[in-house]
């Protein structure tokens, strides 16, 4: 791979194309007036990998998604989709992508057959193909009974379901998915999940955003974390804990400024302790947590929950407690 | 953002969205079976058999004859209009369904084009409705009606392309009533469907120069009548320059909507 560009040295896009990483993205800015809404970010996403781009609302995921789609065009930035150059082959990168976007736009004056028949013919497939693969998503997906059926009679989480098929058609080898399980119900979440685990280890590359931390983990091989169009962290998702949560939490709900002040003389000098608080608690970030006396802790009842760190600890911490 | 108008990219992919707005057609179409053949019927009854009792049209003609062709201008102009006005607004900003067709290979351009085209054959539809209605109340004097047919399909394109560039910049449903009450309402009457327009004052005549429907009327007359003169050929002509400069900017504009 090639070494990151230093100031003012620039890579042609033909010096990357050697490169195993089947997403490319280099300084990738879009704004819109004034508002800049992707400000400089840059990541790659290796063949059959699973990217998720975490961030909260408004920090820019969408229209990240949205440039690398080529449903945007760039205000800066090189961009490489499986080789090509999107700002210049926008359409044959759309072509080999299965686009599923975070709202519904599902065709509600077709049956479930016929809307993957529409879309089989955007791709331009001959029919018996189209048959084909339509038979093989919709058997994915467990949507064969439902063929038949307008979409407005199904539910959300069948129509969830049916965008994710409809992104198949094509047999993309990138995936890139929008808030893939966004109102879904824990069942189909995990259905959902599963699918797409299953797709992966078929060979598909999945680039998806998402703000549930739970997917995050379960799904992605490796995260961005993207505040206010920046790239905040990237790494594992365990890498992350471990950098930005460290191994153990201890929670402490009190609003009792003596009590706060004992327990940080308490933790005053061990080391690789961090503290932080918002209008609810107190929270208290172990690096390590061999050796620590938690009798005092104890003693202040319901009002301590002692915990695994998690990437839900990883994303406030980076993104900021209060509401933005 | 001020930039020139680019050209539009007309490929067979348009036919993909064709394509698309045919089958929802299609799963309604005996459904709405009825009307489309009712309302020319009564319009022909009213207006030719009816109120024609009481119209001197200065010449030794039937007013259900004169009117006939005048349907066929304003009925198919109707159905392509709303099709690429309402219907395309709809498709666009309710269902989301051009959001879902830009993540495929297509683009704009075949968007503009395919929904141009959709609104065209709503057109032809309309008017093979028509000459039905027409023939049966003897109203189609010659052969050459067959040829209005394929005429249809230019009008049509010509109000699909106008009311698609509405489309691209209304900014609610509601803002649609006022291209249609400003631009499709007055060619009911700009038209010379419903009266001779020769016979008007000068200044009627000079602003029914600018009616599409003006001369898409003077053309289906022509051919319902079985004569076909040269001044025909200008109306042909003007319909052409017409359509593609509403093509040209309907591209345009939708291109400003929907890429950003």
């Amino acid at each position: 791979m090639l070494p990151r560009p230093r100031r003012g040295q620039r890579y042609h896009l033909s010096q990357v194309k050697s490169v195993s990483a089947i997403i490319v993205a280099r300084g990738l800015v879009k704004r819109y007036g004034n508002f800049t809404a992707v400000d400089g970010i840059s990541f790659e996403v290796e063949e059959g990998e699973a990217l998720g781009l975490l961030g909260p609302n408004g920090a820019g995921k969408t229209t990240t998604i949205r440039l690398i789609c080529g449903l945007s065009p760039l205000t800066a930035g090189e961009l490489l989709v499986d080789g090509l150059d999107v700002r210049r082959h926008a359409r044959q990168v759309k072509g080999r992508l299965g686009i599923v976007p975070q709202h519904d736009n599902l065709d509600p004056e077709l049956t479930v057959r016929q809307n993957l028949l529409a879309y089989s013919r955007y791709y331009d497939l001959p029919r018996p193909l189209a048959e084909a693969r339509i038979r093989e998503a919709l058997a994915l997906f467990q949507l064969l009974d439902y063929e038949r059926q307008r979409i407005e009679t199904l539910s959300v989480g069948l129509r969830r379901r049916l965008i994710i098929a409809r992104a198949l058609v094509n047999a993309p080898r990138i995936l890139v998915l929008d808030e893939p399980t966004i109102g879904l119900d824990p069942q189909a979440r995990r259905l959902t999940w599963e699918k797409l685990r299953q797709l992966q280890a078929q060979g598909t590359t999945l680039l998806l955003t998402t703000h549930y931390l739970e997917e995050a983990a379960h799904l992605c091989d490796r995260l961005l974390i993207i505040h206010q169009g920046r790239v905040l962290a990237e790494g594992r998702p365990a890498e992350l804990v471990e950098r930005y949560a460290g191994r153990r939490v201890i929670e402490v709900y009190s609003s009792n400024p003596d009590e706060e002040e004992r327990i940080r003389r308490l933790l005053a000098d061990r080391p690789g302790v961090e503290m932080e608080r918002d209008s609810e608690a107190l929270y208290i970030y172990l690096r390590r947590d061999d050796g620590l006396d938690l009798a005092p802790f104890h003693r202040l009842g319901q009002r301590v929950v002692l915990r695994e760190a998690n990437l839900e600890d990883v994303f406030l911490r980076l993104t900021g407690r209060g509401l933005r | 953002m001020a930039t020139a108008l680019a050209w539009p990219g007309i490929s067979r992919r348009a036919l993909r969205v064709w394509q698309r707005n045919r089958d929802v057609y299609l799963n309604t179409w005996r459904a709405e079976l009825v009307w489309p053949l009712l309302e020319p019927a009564l319009t022909l009854v009213a207006l030719g058999l009816g109120l024609g009792e009481f119209v001197e049209l200065g010449r030794p003609e039937r007013y259900i004859d004169f009117v006939a062709p005048g349907l066929l201008a304003i009925f198919p102009m109707w159905a392509a209009s709303s099709e690429a006005g309402w219907g395309a607004y709809f498709r666009m900003e309710s269902q989301r369904t051009f959001d879902a067709i830009l993540a495929t290979p297509l683009d704009v351009d075949d968007i503009t084009t395919g929904e141009v085209l959709w609104a065209a054959t709503r057109s032809i539809i309309s008017v093979a409705y028509i000459l039905v209605v027409a023939a049966a109340f003897g109203a189609v004097a010659s052969p050459l009606a067959v040829l209005a047919l394929p005429f249809g399909l230019l009008p049509g394109l010509l109000f699909g392309a106008a009311s698609l560039c509405y489309t691209a910049v209304a900014r609610s449903v509601s803002s649609l009533n006022y291209f249609f009450a400003l631009f499709i309402t007055p060619q009911f009457w700009l038209s010379g469907a419903f009266f001779p327009l020769d016979q008007m004052p000068a200044w009627v005549r000079a602003v029914a120069w600018w009616s599409p429907a003006a001369h898409a009327t003077d053309i289906y007359r022509g051919l319902l009548r079985g004569g076909l003169e040269a001044s025909h050929l200008y109306d042909l002509l003007w319909l052409l320059v017409a359509t593609a400069l509403f093509h040209l900017l309907a591209t345009n504009l939708l291109r400003r909507r929907l890429v950003r």
